[in-house]
């Protein structure tokens, strides 16, 4: 059989790391596909972090950090906003499908949304790798 | 090599019931640095937390990782668990087998494979935890409040009678607030100056409360405990030590053409005034804007008269910087400016007031002693419309919020009237009539039936002027008609909105407000009265309009939080926050620009003997570990406690392998 997708999720510990939590809570299915890893806040999202995970052979990856203007730490979505605006350009630039590298936002109220994005993730990676 | 033990909890059947957790324990076995695995029917229980500490024990542990429910639920109680076992509290790693497995996947092989993997994933970032110290940093015992209105007022008084020195800031002249400027409050109908001045008084009074009048916050730095401010006093032109308050320079004053803003505009004030004769402390200020002796360098009247010598023109603004181990703030609310209302007559029709005007009216200290009078004519006014919700649920005006105080007011007003003139005829436009509080529905319904005020349901479409009267044009809603009301006076509810500097101040905090203005509370429910920044607390209409008794009540809670912050001796701070490696930093700063919080310090370091290098410092209480530097170090030189780099590569690897 072939090997399923792989993919990261790096949420930040205040909204989308609850928010995930808060889908579980209300027993909302996704698929399995994804494996979180938590974060203080997406304002740690290191560029680096992100293309160490292409390089060892991640499938896809998503970022979701606290609603702009919602920040716990006031405004490290933001920075993570700019530096995603130029990582996604890189990526694109090194030829990795734009499918691939996802960023979002997800309150910690959200579980329904977070169970949506993870599908919707799960869908792009799918289609991408369907294709190559 | 590191010795792990995993501990896997079956939660009853909530992760046993989808994974099978006899092969997480059999995978976690073969995991690298793990000494011991095994399984649980509940690990938080008395008896799940024991066999993590007789295990620690007896096979040395130094690291744990359970896999349980989230790190939200149990992180900080299985921290406790290893602590009581004797290992650091932070080389524990939790994996989500509930909330991200269990509950989530109902597939059992793909959902058992996802656990053994999130339990790789926490053994390879707990062998990379190192033990941390908690921080504790000392607390200035004494509490800065922002505002002087009730909700200043009470939150300072509470705060004094727990024992603590409290500063009260206000920027007007005198204490009191918005409440001064009340007649009366509904429903009770009390008056509103004879429950306020006694606690007025109080606070001058209060040996534990220092006052500063006519002085605002003008810079905020430092951190919960320690807070540092600098407040500036503004200069007052009359001595407070010499100044017996007798009020003859007021008097003799010729300058009178400016409008008191006290008075809602509706009576003018001299350039050294007080703004109402109960005003704490009772000592005027000169206006320097309306004064004759500043614009033209004559006059000088007030310091003739003053029989104590008080005046003094070359008084300066003075700085006074002050530490704080927590802040209030209280700065209430402005009202909203009803000139953007063209069908009301865009604020120019002179019969068309606000509802705080004519509570200044109806007060009998207030200008027209206490007389309801048309401002064209001076005329009793026979029929009298008061229209709600201006300014308030008005999408269009960008004012979707109800202000909740506004229908009780108006109500209150219309029975004022209909007191005072009992031939008036007092009608009232409503969108809905919200009197959720204890006696509202009550006194509504008692000023519709014993007080005969008429209230129809629906807007005004406009306002004409006539030669002596207003023609109201509207409809009513409920029977479907227009209507055409001849009126006296027209008297808008207008609503509340923050004030005109709260963004600024909240610049200052580094405190959040919402999309309108509202200062926001760290949790709607469960924390309504603390701030996302430790230390900062809200009080009154400056975090969502509110009537007196919530006010007072959220103030007074605030207190107990303050309190509660006080009386501990020191201050715990998670050790999860950054550090810097001096060696390699190169001092370009960009974690020092980028810190939200102003934490890093750029200051000369010896890095190796003999070589002094200006580097980045991390100030360990003023750090709360979001990480925002560490992503933007080129050099890698600052790293984040408990999310440092290679505890995340680790992560990475072991997923990115799958």
């Amino acid at each position: 059989m072939e090997k399923d997708i792989n993919i990261i999720g790096f949420l930040c510990n205040w909204c989308s790391y609850a928010g995930a939590d808060l889908t579980g809570l209300n027993r909302i299915i996704y698929p399995t596909n994804i494996k979180i890893v938590r974060i203080p806040c997406t304002g740690r999202m290191d560029p680096v972090l992100i293309m160490e995970a292409f390089h060892n052979g991640a499938d896809g990856v998503l970022v979701s950090g606290c609603h702009p203007g919602d920040c716990h730490y006031t405004e490290g979505n933001y920075y993570w906003r700019r530096r995603h605006a130029v990582l996604k350009r890189l990526l694109e630039f090194l030829g990795i499908d734009e499918r691939r590298f996802q960023a979002t936002w997800v309150s910690a109220s959200e579980g329904k949304r977070f169970a949506e994005v993870v599908k919707k993730v799960v869908d792009d990676v799918r289609s991408w790798k369907k294709n190559e | 090599m590191s010795k792990t033990g995993v501990f896997i909890c079956h939660c009853g059947s909530n992760i046993a019931g989808v994974v099978a957790v006899e092969k997480v324990v059999e995978s976690a076995k073969t995991l690298p640095g793990v000494k011991v695995a095994m399984d649980y029917k509940y690990m938080c229980s008395d008896p799940g937390q024991n066999l993590i500490i007789n295990t620690i024990k007896e096979q040395a542990l130094d690291r744990v990782v359970v896999g349980s429910c989230s790190p939200r639920m149990h992180e900080n109680t299985f921290r406790m668990t290893i602590e009581r076992a004797g290992l650091n509290p932070y080389r524990l790693e939790i994996a989500n087998l509930r909330e991200h497995v269990s509950w989530v996947h109902s597939e059992k092989a793909s959902a058992t494979d996802k656990a053994i993997k999130l339990v790789e994933l926490a053994v390879a970032k707990v062998r990379r935890n190192e033990p941390l110290q908690k921080i504790y940093a000392e607390i200035e015992k004494r509490a800065l409040v922002i505002g002087g209105g009730i909700a200043g007022i009470q939150a300072a008084l509470d705060i004094a009678a727990n024992g603590y020195k409290v500063t009260l800031v206000e920027r007007e002249p005198s204490i009191g607030g918005r409440m001064s400027q009340l007649d009366k409050t509904f429903p009770t109908m009390d008056c509103s100056a004879c429950i306020l001045t006694p606690k007025m008084v109080a606070v001058a009074q209060n040996k534990d409360i220092t006052l500063l009048t006519y002085a605002e916050v003008e810079q905020v730095h430092g951190y919960v405990g320690n807070f540092e401010v600098n407040i500036n006093k503004k200069a007052r032109f009359v001595s407070m030590t010499k100044c017996i308050g007798c009020g003859v320079c007021t008097e003799k004053c010729p300058s009178k053409k400016r409008l008191s803003e006290f008075n809602a505009n509706i009576a003018t004030r001299k350039a050294i005034y007080t703004p109402f004769p109960q005003a704490v402390p009772n000592i005027p200020v000169i206006d320097k804007d309306s004064c004759m002796y500043f614009a033209t360098g004559k006059c000088k009247v007030c310091e003739k008269v003053c029989p104590a010598g008080a005046v003094d023109y070359t008084q300066e603004d003075e700085i006074i910087t002050e530490k704080f181990g927590a802040i209030v703030v209280a700065t209430g609310y402005d009202l909203y400016d009803h000139s953007s209302y063209g069908e009301y007559g865009y604020g120019e029709i002179p019969d068309v007031i606000t509802g705080l005007q004519l509570e200044r009216m109806i007060n009998s200290g207030g200008p027209t002693g206490g007389h309801i009078k048309r401002p064209s004519d001076g005329k009793e006014p026979e029929t009298v419309v008061f229209i709600q919700c201006v300014g308030s649920r008005d999408d269009a005006k960008g004012k979707p919020y109800c202000s909740r105080v506004c229908c009780m007011y108006t109500a209150k007003q219309a029975l004022l009237l209909r007191e005072h003139y009992p031939n008036s005829k007092a009608i009232v436009f409503y969108m809905d009539i919200r009197a959720a509080g204890k006696g509202y529905e009550e006194f509504i319904q008692r000023v519709q039936t014993e007080y005969g005020v008429l209230y129809l349901r629906g807007r005004v479409s406009r306002i004409y002027e006539k030669k002596d009267h207003l023609l109201v044009k509207g409809v009513d809603t409920l029977s479907g008609n227009q209507v055409e009301i001849k009126a006296d006076m027209v008297v808008l509810a207008t609503g509340l909105k923050p004030k005109k500097e709260a963004q600024n101040l909240a610049q200052l905090l580094h405190i959040g407000y919402d999309q309108n203005g509202f200062y926001t509370e760290l949790h709607p429910k469960l924390a309504p009265v603390e701030t996302q920044i430790a230390g900062v607390y809200l009080a009154g209409c400056c975090q969502s309009p509110k009537d007196i008794p919530d006010t007072v009540a959220q103030s007074s809670a605030t207190a107990a939080k303050v309190g509660a912050l006080l009386s501990k001796e020191r201050l715990e701070i998670e050790p999860m926050i950054s550090e810097v490696n001096p060696l390699l930093c190169s001092g370009c700063r960009m974690c020092y620009n980028a810190c939200p919080y102003g934490a890093i310090e750029m200051e000369d370091t010896e890095i190796r003997r003999g070589e002094i290098r200006c580097v980045a410092k991390v100030l360990v209480s003023v750090c709360k570990g979001c990480g925002v530097c560490v992503a933007g170090c080129y050099c890698k030189a600052i790293d984040l406690k408990g999310w440092t780099d290679r505890q995340l590569m680790e992560q990475i690897k072991v997923i990115s392998y799958c």
